[in-house]
């Protein structure tokens, strides 16, 4: 058994940054992630961020990922790869670690030198970013080989190098769908078209004229019928849809494509939360069920710490933010405070607020109040 | 949603076999998992519960925040038995 005062699971943007703040703070901090290299979605993110210089606007996410894990590991924080918790259970999490004897601390080329073991870790505190997952979509061949999460598809290209398919059709026209497709076309794909079910394009009007200007149509109020194919997807069927999400009929049209990727949302990762005993409540700005969370980012079970994805599906951006406040706050509950923390805090509420503002975000701005206003209630008082 | 469409792939789970589970009694995803192995496969429900809430709330005409999520238990990753049994030795 290995005791730490505050174990983080999930190294994404989130993760990352409360371990940072919880290690600044003297504490002894562990972060697990079952992926061989740190940093979550951010690894995958080739483009630019937009916004404002503190969430740094100009620097591509990869390079964030980077910076962010060199900032952990000189604060002292361990940083644990391909190491999956898969029980938590009285504050100890049950981890599958690949590990060699005398280290834990293991990046990508040795790990694949070593062997799975398992390992219980005791832990203080406990800070879940367990990140997001992609939504399903449900219709005829939907499991045909070639139909993939948008998120894969980002996968196979940026990561591993691999163009999933040559002629690709995007489902859903969201950020998310919108700049995987331009990161298709980039990689050498072909996109067919990017359909969206609702009446509007979701995303942002930059990443929408990006696509457009490459000749890609975006047809809004459209959807995904059926995917057909001898031994993997070689067609796709798409049709109108009215304002009472009825298919018009007579508007079915045939589309040769090998692939077709699904970018219709995610929904908050709550399973090892769920297992804790944390309360969720149904939040459909946040992604689904999300578990309930103070101002403090602590659930209803004591010691519990969320932040990311997790406690509400966002961007990167609110990630980072939410993750330093639940770092901060979990410290400070081990009396583990600094000269200066009201006031980062403070900063940290406002630069939030900041990101959730604006025709697109308010909506996840009136959502997290009314999560956090049930945390205040069902939480556990400091 | 066509009769045979699969909802649950790692268990090949058809809409008509849900529907049928929710015609028989099933109101909640715990429910139509017990009696059609729905969620019950490698993956524990990751990419179908989802689906599965949707079928719910469609048949039994109920909003999707009507239905709590499947319980979860561990392990809540793959693992080996090979594994587990190593850790209770710990």
């Amino acid at each position: 058994m290995r005791e730490v005062d505050l174990a983080v699971v999930g190294a994404g943007p989130a993760g990352l940054t409360a371990a940072i703040e919880g290690a600044k703070r003297g504490c002894r901090t562990v972060v697990l992630d079952m992926n061989p290299r740190p940093g979550g979605q951010l690894i995958k993110q080739i483009h630019r961020f937009f916004g404002s210089r503190e969430h740094r606007a100009g620097t591509r996410g990869i390079e964030i990922a980077d910076s962010l894990f060199h900032e952990a590991a000189s604060a002292g924080v361990e940083v644990m790869v391909e190491a999956e918790v898969y029980a938590i259970h009285d504050s100890t999490l049950e981890v599958v670690a690949q590990t060699n004897e005398d280290s834990l601390v293991l990046l990508s080329e040795e790990a694949t030198t070593s062997r799975s073991r398992p390992l219980s870790i005791a832990a203080r505190r406990i800070i879940l970013a367990t990140g997001g997952a992609e939504n399903a979509l449900n219709f005829a061949g939907w499991t045909l080989p070639g139909v993939m999460g948008a998120g894969a598809a980002q996968t196979m290209i940026n990561l591993w190098r691999v163009l999933p398919g040559k002629k690709i059709l995007m489902v859903g026209a969201g950020n998310v769908g919108l700049i995987i497709s331009y990161q298709l076309i980039q990689a050498g794909g072909e996109m067919v078209a990017v359909i969206e079910a609702t009446s509007r394009i979701g995303g942002y009007g930059v990443h929408a004229a990006k696509i457009s200007r490459a000749g890609v149509p975006i047809l809004t109020s459209h959807t995904i019928i059926s995917a057909s194919g001898e031994s993997r997807v070689e067609r796709a069927v798409i049709a109108k849809v009215d304002a009472s999400w009825r298919i018009v009929s007579g508007s079915e049209q045939e589309l040769e494509v090998d692939t077709i990727c699904i970018a219709v949302g995610l929904h908050p990762n709550a399973r090892l939360a769920s297992l804790a005993e944390c309360e969720l409540c149904y939040s459909p700005s946040l992604g689904g069920w999300v578990p309930i969370h103070n101002s403090r980012m602590e659930t209803t079970i004591s010691g519990i710490y969320i932040a990311g994805d997790l406690s509400g599906v966002e961007e990167a951006s609110t990630a980072l933010e939410e993750g330093r406040l639940a770092g901060i706050c979990a410290a400070a509950s081990l009396g583990k405070e600094r000269a200066g923390d009201y006031d980062d805090i403070k900063a940290i509420e406002g630069r939030l607020l900041g990101l959730r503002s604006g025709p697109f975000c308010q909506h996840r701005q009136d959502a997290k109040q009314e999560l956090i206003g049930i945390g205040e209630a069902q939480c556990p008082k400091q | 949603m066509e009769d045979d469409t699969i909802v649950c792939r790692c268990e090949e789970v058809t809409v008509e076999e849900i529907r049928k589970a929710i015609r028989e009694g099933a109101v909640d995803v715990t429910g139509v998992k017990r009696r059609t192995r729905a969620g019950m496969g490698l993956c524990q429900g990751r990419t179908c519960e989802k689906i599965v809430t949707q079928v719910l709330a469609r048949e039994l005409q109920k909003p999707l925040s009507a239905f709590k999520q499947a319980t979860v238990q561990a392990p809540v990753q793959p693992i080996t038995f090979n594994l587990l049994a190593k850790a209770s030795h710990d």
